[in-house]
């Protein structure tokens, strides 16, 4: 029980990560169709500047006591640098492509994120070596339930990552904004005839997606505190499982990818956990190829048919 | 005997490698050079996935670990079984190297069948799911693959090492160790020659422009009568089993270990960027792109924190200016023509 339990928070930690990052991934699919590839680094950049920002304020030094506040700091700079980092990859990358065939826009994706990976790997940039993110969260035991402590700081990664999805799911569902996306993405082109600023709300979409990415870069750190250098695989591998839960949930579903986040941390987790903690990659990837062979369209997705 | 002549030659041109070209070269560029046919191996296959049908496969080096791995537990375990010798012993005379072809070829076929058990099922579905099982399916060998056994190096112990011990006995994450190095310009070139003309008389036979076809347009060509999903699946395998051969040669070639580690969506990525920028259904395109990425980062050796840098920056460039890549769907030898 007290083994359930425990694994029970992990999976949901790290499953809401997993679902902040995949959001990213299912707003962009559902409105231009492609897979943006760059999304894993956007995430891994997060962690970085929200580690280099708090290098500028001194929190990284040994004996370091950031006040309260840092971690809102951090987390707010680290999200609006990869806003604008977001914003300016779509802007330059992929706006000259949107007539292009989808498999160009792929590849320039996967350049666009060999290349994020390669500049932070320089010296002037975050340089080569793993870090350790210093703890901007307050952790404590919160209490204790048959022996398991939960403990403040994933409460805080949990609560934390539910009130983002909380305030996209309001901007989505609740706004002009959110309409506007919803458009777009349902038919580009109607919607421009009805006067939708197609561009702007592309460009809102990235922008909006690469801030989750950051925030789940900030709080994977605060769970996991080493952080490997940019071009690591763990990288791309989390970015990629991430993406795996958008296509589980059902690719362009902003709820289907919160779902499907949670599911995929769960069945890593718990499959770690209770089988075999070495296989946990396999197990996430297993479920993926399940899923497209009995449901194509993904949990929450709904089947197109291709018209001519 | 027309249709034998480019067999002959590519016969001649392998030989030619092995014995004219590497000991003039010196053993430097001899393994450089055996580096570029495999480049150009992987590159030529991957183009007719890639190129040719216009799906987007990001796994190669899957099917690469396939083959190499299949390859090797054949020379390694079963080369010691069948010439009573130490295992990882090369095998003397001719005898060894024809083990050696066989094993390649047999792990090209395994890798072929893996191509065709992932590619089945996903092939039916929308295009950018390929390449999303794709990578799942080399994450999950190269997985895989660092959970074997330790490698058995003596000879006692493997005499009594039953043979489902000794395929799963292939050194995990460290890599399999001690194969024997079998690989050759002549083995290297004699594949890549035979790869590169396949590919070149697929593109101009009725295979292969059903295969042109469903790039150009899937829903098109379906109507027109052909078998969209057969098609994909074929050119997968091709590429599958191309890409399992260049596994095997890897495995045995010198300088190299086969680990898992070397073959993870790095190495994917690398042979899709020579695909790229070789020209999307050249054949000569990915060939030259391959030989070039190969050559220029062993001259610019000093600068290679850079060299991902310039390879992602190029990729984004040629995708803005010049999206079929440099040679586009044509052949070098069209290249003076107007497009």
């Amino acid at each position: 029980m007290t083994r359930v339990l425990q694994t029970l928070m992990d999976g949901v930690a790290v499953g809401s990560t997993y679902a902040l990052i995949a959001l990213g991934y299912t707003m962009v699919y559902g409105i231009l169709r492609f897979i943006n590839f760059a999304h894993s680094d956007i995430f891994m950049l997060g962690a970085w500047f929200s580690f280099s920002l708090a290098g500028v304020f001194g929190w990284t030094l040994a004996g370091a006591t950031p006040p309260p506040w840092a971690a809102v700091v951090v987390l707010l700079g680290a999200m609006s640098g990869t806003a604008v980092l977001g914003y300016a990859i779509e802007r330059v990358a992929y706006r000259p492509l949107r007539s292009a065939p989808r498999i160009n826009v792929l590849i320039a994706a996967i350049g666009v994120s060999l290349l994020i990976e390669n500049i932070g790997q320089l010296p002037i940039a975050f340089g080569t070596q793993p870090q350790r993110m210093p703890s901007l969260l307050p952790d404590a035991v919160l209490f204790e339930v048959s022996g398991v402590s939960i403990r403040l700081v994933d409460t805080l990664v949990i609560g934390i990552a539910l009130g983002l999805m909380a305030a996209l799911e309001w901007l989505i569902y609740g706004t002009r904004l959110g309409l506007a996306m919803r458009a777009v993405s349902t038919d580009a082109q109607t919607a421009a005839l009805m006067g939708v600023p197609v561009d702007r709300v592309v460009s809102a979409t990235f922008a909006v997606g690469s801030a989750l990415a950051a925030a789940a870069g900030f709080l994977y750190a605060s769970k996991y505190p080493g952080i490997n250098q940019p071009a690591h695989a763990t990288w791309i591998l989390l970015g990629l499982k991430a993406f795996v839960a958008a296509v589980v949930g059902g690719i362009g579903n902003v709820r289907g990818a919160m779902a499907g986040g949670l599911l995929i941390g769960m069945v890593e987790i718990f499959g770690a956990a209770y089988l075999s903690p070495h296989l946990r990659d396999v197990y996430v990837f297993a479920l993926l190829i399940l899923v497209l062979l009995v449901r194509p369209a993904g949990l929450l997705g709904r089947a197109t048919v291709e018209k001519v | 005997m027309r249709a034998i002549l480019p067999w002959v030659a590519v016969l001649g041109f392998a030989m030619l490698a092995q014995v004219a070209v590497g000991p003039v070269v010196g053993h430097y560029w001899t393994k450089i050079l055996m580096d570029v046919g495999i480049a150009v191996l992987l590159a030529v296959s991957l183009n007719i996935v890639n190129g040719f049908t216009g799906q987007f496969s990001i796994g190669h080096a899957g099917f690469m670990a396939v083959g190499g791995y299949t390859a090797g537990i054949l020379t390694y375990y079963g080369g010691a079984a069948l010439f009573d010798l130490p295992p990882g012993a090369v095998a003397p005379g001719i005898a060894g190297h024809l083990w050696f072809a066989l094993s390649t070829l047999v792990g090209g076929v395994v890798a072929a069948v893996a191509g065709v058990v992932v590619g089945l099922p996903s092939l039916r579905l929308r295009g950018d799911y390929l390449a999303i099982v794709t990578l799942g399916f080399g994450e999950i060998m190269r997985v895989l693959l660092t959970r074997t056994e330790d490698v058995i190096g003596s000879a006692e112990e493997l005499a009594t090492a039953p043979w489902t011990t000794q395929v799963v006995s292939t050194g995990g994450s460290l890599g399999f160790t001690g194969l024997p190095f079998y690989t050759n310009l002549f083995w290297t070139w004699l594949w890549t020659g035979i790869a590169i003309l396949v590919a070149y008389r697929l593109k101009e036979s009725s295979t292969g422009r059903a295969m042109l076809s469903v790039r150009e347009d899937e829903v098109a060509s379906g109507a027109m009568g052909v078998r969209t999903t057969d098609v994909k699946v074929i050119a997968f395998a091709m590429a599958a089993l191309f890409a399992g051969i260049a596994g095997g040669l890897f495995a045995h070639e010198i300088g190299t270990t086969l680990n898992p580690a070397e073959l993870g969506f790095q190495k994917s990525f690398e042979i899709v960027i020579m695909v790229v920028l070789g020209g999307m259904g050249s054949v000569t395109g990915a060939a030259l792109a391959a030989t070039i990425l190969t050559i220029v980062p062993e001259l610019l050796r000093e600068f290679s924190e850079y060299r991902m840098i310039v390879y992602a920056a190029l990729l984004v460039v040629v995708m803005l200016v010049r999206p079929t890549g440099l040679l586009g769907h044509r052949e070098i030898w069209h290249a003076w023509r107007r497009s």
